[in-house]
């Protein structure tokens, strides 16, 4: 290369090309997506946060709770569980059949088969799909994170390491109580926790004519001094409305289960 | 035909121009001394961080100093504060050095690099203070982004003018992957900051575009910098013509054609082709790595051709055998600037294959999520990037200053601090990383169990850190001791103007006056002796 237009050409052609594939496509085909609706019924999904939540997530990203929590389930493949519901006008061939087939653990082409034969005995089947990968044996979730699930958010905080544990679907898991004083206190719920406590989300204050409603139930050895009582500021109370409202648990076209 | 090009830097270099080096003094003194700030920062923020892991309770009541907040600060202190000046002002020297044209309106770079550092101060004060935009690498809130994309244009654009004003018009592989990274910045951080930030796109595609940026910046930018910094000095260092330029070039377009394609990683939540595309891409990576390690291997392989820049050896630092130059040929320097670049260089390699390695679906089945990931960023960044800046800011700032490195024992430390502080940060993190990516995937062990069992790991990376901020705060020691030492000489130089009487004023005026100067050649006079 002789001078200096040939190096911009090649950054051109390079970058540009890159930034066709990754920044123009995913654009094209993502950005103008629309809520879809949920497998096998008429419901729309992702409906947006409430409100509060919303705000939850704008302290979830100031606070960087991403540098240790991932947002995304991985699923390493489906099991298919075939069940029997009706045994049709000949249920001797159908339960002979059945013994010599297999039920459970199944790939949805050797469901699909069996079922096939069993209906063509006469018997009617009902396939459960079961995600499988080790997050979901961790109840992380029932299914792996798609692109739908991140519709609304912005930012959408993904994560991309777990010193943490998953939090997509957290808020099926725990509730706002149990993530207020996770936060305030998170060996009082997680013995051994090593997430550093968020205290500056809440104010210790003296108890006034009568303790606050919103005052934390906290066990003894992380409780303040008699007389005082830990209440959640406001962005607390929005970082656990954030945490409850995550849940990604309905079948997708894209992630298919039986609910 | 003859080829318009040059085969080692400095090859029709008689001899070098002193003015070319005085051109640079302030920009470069304005750019490292920030950079040297921030590389203080970024490792202090980083022990801060780190410390959680041995006290979670350590301080719970400053919201300033959250792990959330203090370690994407310490990342981004690290990259905007110290990789990307340290880079530009690398670049600005080798541009004039290799183009033998001296910088002019030298004013303009140095207002911006001051303003770049301004900008790293706004991005910082709004991570820590909870405005962070929460992308990865590109945390700094818009007020500071854009100071920053400003501050760089101003200064790639005299980058750029004084690359075409050189007066030996000849290319040298360096100016290739130098070029390419002054243009590569502006577009991808506006793409980013356009797309995410002041209009954000809807849904993954702000990951998408995330990775994508995330993936040029730190692998093909800093590669692209790092890269043509380590062409410039491995032939100066062995005294051997870069081998060879054709692999060189080769190495320049597949770094840019599949490195450029990397980042979406195998297991993201979006339409499968892009982390297939992204993984393909960064299986073909593999080519420039190697590409680059060979250059490497047979460039600075002792050779028996003489040696061109011993020839016309100062009494600068590196020229430790000077005198030797001209009876025996053997240049083979065994401290100083060649081992920092040696060791970037093969952190390069090293950091490029575990960066592969984790596009692999099989193995990213194992890392992804785990510290391994954080492993590979630091070696990146520190271990490759800074390892090398630091080498070539050793080499080039005593010379565009004009007198001695303050400390040049010091700096030879740091070596012997750095290194190991590399190796004890990330060995414990990539090894912990890969057992605690094999306990996840194992649904049988509790997520605590598996996390317990980090621990160990986390708190020997501590032990590297603590060595790092050693020896980044010796690097800074000798910065800010130069800067010291030309602000003084300055002040003399006025005040010599000033006091000097009538008649003789015009003469001490033009005095090349520099304190150490003398004194070093005096003391390098005694160690040839």
């Amino acid at each position: 290369m002789k001078n200096g237009f040939w190096i911009f050409l090649a950054v051109f052609v390079a970058l540009g090309g890159s930034w066709c594939g990754f920044v123009l496509a995913p654009e094209l085909q993502l950005g103008g997506a629309k809520q879809t609706t949920t497998l096998n019924s008429s419901d729309v999904y992702p409906v947006g946060r409430p409100g509060e939540a919303n705000q939850g997530l704008s302290v979830y990203r100031a606070n960087g709770c991403a540098a240790c929590h991932t947002e995304q389930v991985r699923q390493t493949g489906i099991a298919c569980v075939m069940t029997l519901t009706d045994a049709g006008k000949n249920p001797e061939a159908v339960t002979n059949l059945i013994s010599s087939l297999k039920l459970t653990g199944l790939t949805k082409e050797e469901a699909d088969a069996a079922s096939d034969k069993i209906s063509a005995a006469g018997g009617k089947t009902e396939i459960h799909i079961i995600a499988t990968g080790p997050d979901i044996a961790r109840g992380w979730g029932m299914r792996q994170s798609v692109a739908d699930d991140f519709l609304h958010d912005n930012p959408v905080q993904l994560g991309s390491l777990r010193a943490g544990p998953d939090l997509s679907n957290i808020g099926a898991r725990a509730d706002a109580n149990w993530q207020l004083l996770h936060l305030y206190a998170p060996q009082s719920v997680v013995k051994g926790s090593t997430m550093p406590p968020f205290r500056y989300l809440f104010e210790v204050r003296k108890i006034g004519r009568e303790p606050s409603p919103n005052a934390l139930k906290l066990p003894p050895e992380f409780a303040p001094p008699a007389g005082y009582e830990v209440v959640p500021k406001p962005e607390a109370r929005e970082l656990a409305a954030y945490l409850s409202s995550l849940r990604a648990t309905v079948p997708l076209y894209d992630a298919p289960i039986s609910p | 035909m003859t080829l318009n090009v040059m085969k080692t830097p400095d090859a029709r270099a008689e001899t070098p121009d002193p003015k070319i080096d005085a051109s640079l003094r302030v920009p470069l003194l304005a750019l490292f001394g920030g950079a040297a700030f921030w590389l203080v920062v970024s490792s202090v923020l980083a022990m801060i961080a780190s410390i959680k892991f041995h006290a979670p309770d350590f301080p719970a009541h400053c919201p300033w100093l959250t792990y959330g907040r203090v370690q994407p600060a310490a990342d981004d202190a690290l990259l905007y504060g110290f990789c990307i000046p340290a880079g530009l002002g690398v670049a600005l020297w080798l541009f004039a050095q290799l183009g033998r044209a001296p910088l002019r309106g030298a004013i303009v770079p140095v207002v911006a690099a001051k303003l770049w550092h301004l900008g790293v101060v706004v991005g910082l004060a709004g991570i820590l203070s909870g405005n962070s935009t929460g992308f990865a690498w590109l945390e700094f809130p818009r007020a500071g982004s854009v100071i920053l994309f400003f501050a760089y244009l101003l200064l790639a654009l005299w980058a750029m003018m004084n690359f075409a004003a050189r007066r030996e018009r000849a290319l040298y592989p360096s100016h290739w992957f130098l070029v390419a990274a002054v243009f590569w910045f502006p577009w991808i951080y506006s793409t980013a900051n356009l797309f995410l930030v002041a209009w954000p796109v809807r849904g993954v595609v702000q990951a998408i575009i995330g990775w994508w940026f995330a993936g040029n910046l730190l692998f093909v930018w800093l590669a692209l910098v790092g890269i043509g910094t380590a062409f410039y000095f491995l032939p100066k260092f062995s005294g051997r013509p870069l081998q060879s330029y054709y692999l060189a070039l080769f190495a320049f377009w597949t770094l840019i054609l599949f490195g450029t394609w990397c980042g979406i990683p195998p297991g993201a939540p979006v339409p499968a082709w892009m982390p297939v595309l992204s993984s393909f891409a960064a299986g073909l990576t593999v080519v420039p790595v190697l590409a680059v390690a060979a250059i490497a291997w047979h460039t600075s392989r002792g050779s028996d051709a003489p040696s061109l820049e011993c020839g016309v050896a100062s009494s600068l630092w590196l020229e430790k055998s000077a005198h030797r130059a001209d009876t025996t040929a053997h240049c083979e320097p065994k401290g100083g600037p060649f081992c920092f670049i040696r060791f970037g260089l093969m952190s390069f390699v090293l950091s490029s294959l575990m960066f592969i390695a984790m596009a692999c679906p099989r193995i990213s089945r194992v890392t992804e999520f785990t510290w391994f990931g954080p492993a590979q960023t630091q070696l990146q960044l520190y271990g490759f990037f800074a390892m090398t800046m630091f080498g070539a800011i050793y080499y080039l700032l005593p010379r565009a200053a004009g007198f001695e490195l303050p400390f040049p024992k010091l700096a030879r430390a740091q070596f012997w601090i750095s290194m190991p502080g590399v190796v004890l940060l990330v060995l414990p993190l990539a090894i912990g990383g890969v057992e605690q990516g094999m306990k996840l995937n194992n649904p049988n062990i509790t997520f605590m169990d598996a996390t317990k069992a980090m621990l160990p790991f986390l708190r020997t990376s501590t032990i590297g850190l603590l060595l790092i901020l050693l020896g980044n705060s010796l690097f800074a020691l000798n910065i800010f001791a130069m800067a010291f030492v030309w602000e003084k000489s300055l002040v003399k130089k006025a005040f010599a103007v000033v006091t000097a009487p009538l008649e003789r004023s015009s003469t001490s005026a033009s005095l090349p006056s520099s304190p150490g100067f003398d004194g070093t050649r005096r003391r390098d006079k005694e160690v040839q002796a």
